[in-house]
């Protein structure tokens, strides 16, 4: 069996397919996501083992594998990774808890509204990679710049997102528990925080993304540990195939934030119409 | 109820007497001690901003009658359901709730809306219990919700999320929701506008039935004539902010479709609703 008449049952789920065993289909719809990454690093090694690509300035995949090994062996790589993950979930978590508290106080308050989303939207314009300047003077290279940076990164995207799903919920639910004796804690735990949820996530993944963005950065500007730092340490001895390595470690870091957003997704929107196809098929 | 006769005009197109039957006993159903609360409404007026929705009503539903409100859109039916279940507060005249035995009494409202309104994150459940959470009340909380359910035959999706639901079920655990508390008064705004023509004729079924053997009292607000005649023991038409059609509906329960009687009160009812209609041109 080809892989091209297994994705030509996929999109044509005709006759043939109604007869094909569904456990077969499913294990298949499971590792059709994988299909480009996997065949992109095939192509990328045959030119590297044809010698199309200069090892020199974009090493082969199999250095870089390598290259991971000699890390991982040397436990380098688990001290960096520990280092740049306990930064970022640092940052997500202060960015993330005053983003989200002020989200929702914006939203349920118009005089905290009116006092503080002007000042807010004015910060947010400024991009906060613009003030590292500043924060080295502030805080030298030590861990507050950092925590400073993706704290304030993670907390826009929250603020934002929290601000609009509690001004979005739906106002007849506000009303039709009001009716039903609601007030106050009961009516924000039963009617207004799972209302705004779906839109506190759209949040959460935007600071993920502003998360890692932000930490790299800082990382390879002034950092003495960290992923960033090991990349940044590699281009000045040349060796490409670690500075590589620092970017699949990204990659794969950015993709475990992801699925686990998508798992508190799954788990806590479960009532949601789009998240109730993975529980049918 | 003199104070209704002097201002529109009273009939009775079944019965001869005029006497109303809803204080007999309902046929098929003992009447509940409980009984429904009475309203006595005296000049009430609402208006938003300068313009005026509700110009003097004047009105007594008796303890345990199903009366239905008609009219066309904007006439203020549905503000004058929502100042009676206090979602707006009316900007003159009053009204007081009795119970059955004519004593004022604090009202023990509920209203069923147009839109189910079911919290989509709750299972149908949790949804028909927020009707008692909120209340000072005896009795164990997984019984009353069961028995809500099971008055509207909806008992197997109790485990559900509303979103699993046909509109039709959604509307019947909302039914279930507002009666889990056992009201005295309910009110229903236009509650079945939304559901297809079928769905409607079992919903109204089941209305008529969890009504006479519940004995609330019923304020059901509605655009569909028929189905005020289909449900009603009296009919009231609102145009233009007052009362200008108020009938009496005799015919014995559970009620025949398309007989000729329902027809010719159907048709005064529309009468009364088009009558201030400018004639139409062709």
């Amino acid at each position: 069996m080809t892989l091209a008449t297994d994705i030509g049952k996929v999109v044509f789920p005709a006759g043939r397919v109604a007869s094909a065993p569904v456990a077969r289909r499913v294990k298949l719809d499971a590792l059709l996501p994988y299909l480009v990454p996997v065949g992109l690093i095939l192509a990328w090694q045959a030119a590297s083992s044809l010698g199309l690509i200069g090892n020199r300035l974009m090493p082969a995949p199999s250095s870089v594998a390598v290259a991971g090994w000699d890390k991982i062996v040397s436990g380098e790589l688990a001290t960096n990774i520990a280092v740049s993950g306990f930064r970022a979930v640092s940052g997500l978590l202060v960015g993330g808890i005053v983003g989200f508290s002020l989200g929702l106080a914006n939203g349920l308050s118009r005089t905290s509204f009116t006092l503080t989303d002007t000042t807010f939207q004015m910060i947010r314009t400024i991009p906060n990679l613009a003030l590292i300047p500043l924060v080295i003077l502030w805080f030298g290279i030590g861990e507050e710049a950092k925590l400073f940076l993706t704290s304030l990164g993670v907390f826009f995207p929250i603020y934002l997102n929290t601000l609009h799903g509690v001004r979005t919920v739906d106002p007849q639910l506000i009303e039709m528990g009001r009716v039903y004796g609601m007030r106050g804690w009961t009516l924000f735990r039963r009617v207004i925080l799972p209302g705004a949820l779906p839109s506190i996530f759209v949040g959460l993944r935007f600071a993920l993304g502003i998360m890692w963005l932000t930490l790299i950065v800082a990382e390879t500007l002034s950092a003495n540990s960290g992923i960033g730092h090991m990349a940044m340490e590699a281009r000045e001895f040349m060796l490409t195939d670690v500075v590589v390595l620092a970017l699949v470690v990204y990659a794969l870091l950015g993709k475990l934030a992801d699925v686990i957003v998508r798992l508190l997704e799954r788990w806590t929107l479960g009532w949601h119409p789009a998240f109730q196809t993975a529980q049918r098929s | 109820m003199s104070q209704i006769v002097e201002g529109p005009r009273r009939t009775n197109v079944w019965g001869k007497d005029i006497e109303p039957e809803y204080l007999e006993p309902r046929r098929g159903s003992p009447i509940l001690p409980t009984g429904g609360q009475a309203v006595s409404i005296r000049g009430l007026e609402k208006s938003f901003g300068d313009v005026p929705v509700l110009r003097g009503i004047d009105l007594e539903i008796p303890s345990g009658q199903f009366l239905a409100v008609v009219g066309k859109s904007g006439c203020g039916k549905s503000t004058l359901l929502r100042l009676l279940v206090g979602l707006d507060a009316p900007s003159g005249g009053e009204f007081s709730y009795s119970d059955s035995e004519g004593k004022a009494s604090a009202p023990n409202s509920r209203i069923v809306f147009q839109e189910p309104r079911l919290l989509p994150w709750e299972s149908i459940a949790d949804n028909v219990a927020v009707g008692l959470d909120m209340q000072r009340h005896k009795g164990d909380r997984r019984t009353e919700v069961a028995g809500a359910l099971e008055a509207v035959q909806l008992s197997e999706k109790a485990d559900e999320w509303p979103s699993r639901l046909s509109g039709g079920q959604r509307q019947r655990a909302a039914l279930a929701r507002a009666l889990v508390s056992r009201p005295s008064f309910l009110a229903l705004d236009e509650p079945l506008g939304a559901l297809d023509a079928l769905t409607r004729i079992t919903m109204q079924a089941l209305i008529d039935r969890v009504w006479r053997e519940q004995g609330f009292t019923a304020l059901f607000v509605t655009h569909d004539v028929g189905e005020a005649v289909a449900l009603a023991d009296r009919v009231i038409v609102l145009d233009d902010g007052k009362i200008a059609l108020d009938v009496e509906v005799n015919a014995p329960r559970p009620r025949e479709r398309g007989t000729k009687e329902s027809a010719a009160i159907e048709r005064q009812l529309l009468d009364a609703i088009f009558r201030s209609l400018p004639p139409e041109r062709n």
